[in-house]
């Protein structure tokens, strides 16, 4: 299940999405998500859709891979989908069977809700897939740039989330460890009513923290030894590349947006 | 080129803890280490040698006495300029390695020290294929065994082209082969380049290897000297908790056993020559 999960994963690959600069990637993520709400009819809907499916195909994510992936993500989508199946009240009645009855404005607003919901959770899925956790974290940290005349800590909070990702292996594989290790002390998390697990969580979560304190301890004399010193005066040693395919993605979102805006009721 | 790199007078430190019966880490030590040396730092657990290695790169300073590092005392003031002079490596492989990736992590001091873009590649690369890893260069931590990781380390270090390397105990997390690669690393970087190396560690093995060895026994210096002269003190080393190299130990128990061998070996190699030979004779 936990393999199966795309959600925030990145699968390295070679495709004009992949090579795009992160800061292209993030900035047509958010403007997208504003857009979807100019569509507000079924040929807005629709061309949102085939808008999508085309960046996926770009990307060249298969699309069974994504689906698969986004499993769980589904379970919420068809609630939601229901939710306003059964409860919106306007339009002709279209069908009726006991308390249960379908109204055509349920239905609608059912399938754009979950257009809108679907094409969201792709569009996010191909950021994340496509690239990597740090090349994210560089383009957020550019992005955000502007935001440092307000003393907002973006160099900080960037590193921060870069060395969050980089010891997150770390910390599972010991995570892995300490549960053997306590295993094979007798103690069992696997099975046993709820109470039992919660507690035989405990003697596994205390080793964990002390000892990523001591790993964040030894990082920090590390760094400072290697003459951090904050953000000041830093280099880059990864340089982001702003390219045409760059400027033509964000051409083709306001593309989108005329056309949207054309066909909207 | 005998110029002086390093030198403890009469450097004295104590840990500040609510504890008013705490010793001091490190007691009265004086000593001087001469640019191009292979120093070795050997003592048992808590007898000082990490504290040393803080206060030679000012992550403490000493309550007495001075450390002076490349012709500078140690203060506030001088304390960036020196570190970006010096690099360190530490025990544990996981807990310094702060990039994404081996060049990210390589470039790490680049980047804080401010070294434009096109000259950072340039060193990332040198770096690395002076520890032989330009292979893994986009490889993460995790993909890359204990010694690999030393080396990258080492690579870190060694891009700010420093004139001192100091080594806090960088092979004892290692299995044997991690830890025959970062020593063979070691060795081969002095020879190509005379960098300076401050090796701490309990294996004295290892400590064979260096040109002089310092050994320091419950925050004091005990004995300074060449490898040959301080194994000689044998059983006092011993009883402070350090072990004597395998080929010594054997040595020693090989004469109590009658076999007359004529000269103390402190690596295998040689203590197997003689053993060659003492065959032949007999
Ligand atoms: N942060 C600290 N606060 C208080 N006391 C400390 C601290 N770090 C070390 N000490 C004490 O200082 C003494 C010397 O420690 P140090 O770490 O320098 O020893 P070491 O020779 O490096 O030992 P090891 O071989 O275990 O690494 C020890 O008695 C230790 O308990
Ligand atoms: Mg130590």
């Amino acid at each position: 299940m936990m393999e199966k999960m795309i959600f925030g994963r990145f699968i390295p690959g070679d495709s004009v999405v992949h090579r795009m600069d992160p800061r292209a990637k993030i900035l047509f993520v958010f403007l997208f998500i504003a857009i979807v709400f100019v569509a507000n009819n079924a040929w807005g809907y629709a061309i949102l859709l085939g808008f999508t499916l085309l960046v996926v195909f770009l990307s060249k994510i298969r699309l069974y891979f994504l689906i698969n992936g986004l499993k769980p993500v589904f379970i919420l989508l068809i609630f939601t989908f229901f939710l306003h199946l059964f409860f919106t009240r306007e339009g002709d009645l279209l069908f009726s069977f006991g308390f249960i009855e379908i109204y055509e404005e349920g239905l609608r607003q059912g399938i754009f809700i979950s257009i809108r919901f679907l094409v969201l959770v792709f569009m996010t899925s191909v950021l994340t897939l496509t690239t990597s956790p740090i090349s994210i974290t560089d383009g957020i940290e550019v992005l955000l740039g502007p935001f440092k005349k307000i003393k907002l800590p973006v160099h900080e909070l960037a590193l921060m989330m870069s060395i969050s990702l980089r010891f997150i292996p770390t910390l599972m594989d010991e995570t892995g460890k300490i549960l053997k290790a306590q295993m094979a002390r007798g103690s069992d998390i696997g099975s046993g009513p709820m109470k039992e697990r919660v507690k035989a969580v405990v003697p596994l979560l205390i080793p964990l923290f002390v000892s990523a304190f001591k790993r964040a301890e030894d990082l920090a004399t590390a760094m400072e030894v290697r003459g951090y010193r904050g953000g000041e005066g830093r280099t880059r040693y990864r340089q982001l590349n702003w390219q045409l395919a760059d400027t033509l993605s964000l051409v083709l979102l306001a593309g989108l947006t005329a056309v949207l805006w054309y066909f909207r009721a | 080129m005998n110029t002086e790199i390093l030198s403890f007078e009469n450097v004295t430190f104590t840990y500040n803890t609510e504890d008013e019966t705490m010793r001091p880490a490190v007691e009265n030590v004086t000593f001087s280490i001469e640019s191009g040396e292979w120093i070795a730092l050997v003592g048992h657990n808590g007898s000082g040698k990490s504290t040393m290695a803080k206060l030679m790169n000012g992550l403490l300073f000493p309550n007495e006495g001075k450390v002076k590092v490349f012709g500078h005392t140690m203060s506030e003031e001088t304390l960036w300029d020196i570190r970006s002079q010096m690099g360190m490596v530490f025990q544990n492989p996981d807990n310094q390695f702060v990039g994404a990736t081996v060049q990210d992590d390589v470039a790490f001091a680049l980047e804080n020290n401010g070294v434009p873009h096109a000259q950072m590649v340039e060193r990332v690369h040198v770096a690395l294929s002076q520890v032989k890893m330009e292979d893994y260069k986009d490889h993460e931590p995790h993909h890359l065994s204990g010694g690999q990781k030393q080396r990258v380390a080492i690579a870190g270090a060694l891009a700010m082209r420093p004139k001192l390397l100091i080594l806090d105990e960088a092979t004892s997390m290692l299995d044997p082969q991690g830890r025959m690669e970062v020593i063979e690393t070691i060795r081969r970087l002095r020879e190509s380049t005379g960098l300076t190396v401050i090796s701490i560690t309990h294996d004295l093995e290892e400590a064979a290897l260096a040109e002089r060895i310092i050994v320091m026994n419950r925050g004091q210096k005990h004995v300074e000297g060449t490898p040959a002269a301080v194994f000689n003190e044998g059983s006092e080393l011993t009883e402070m908790g350090l072990d004597l190299p395998f080929a010594m130990r054997m040595t020693h128990l090989l004469q109590e056993a009658g076999v007359a061998l004529q000269e103390e070996h402190m690596t295998e190699d040689k203590l197997v020559d003689e053993l060659w030979k003492y065959y032949s004779r007999a």
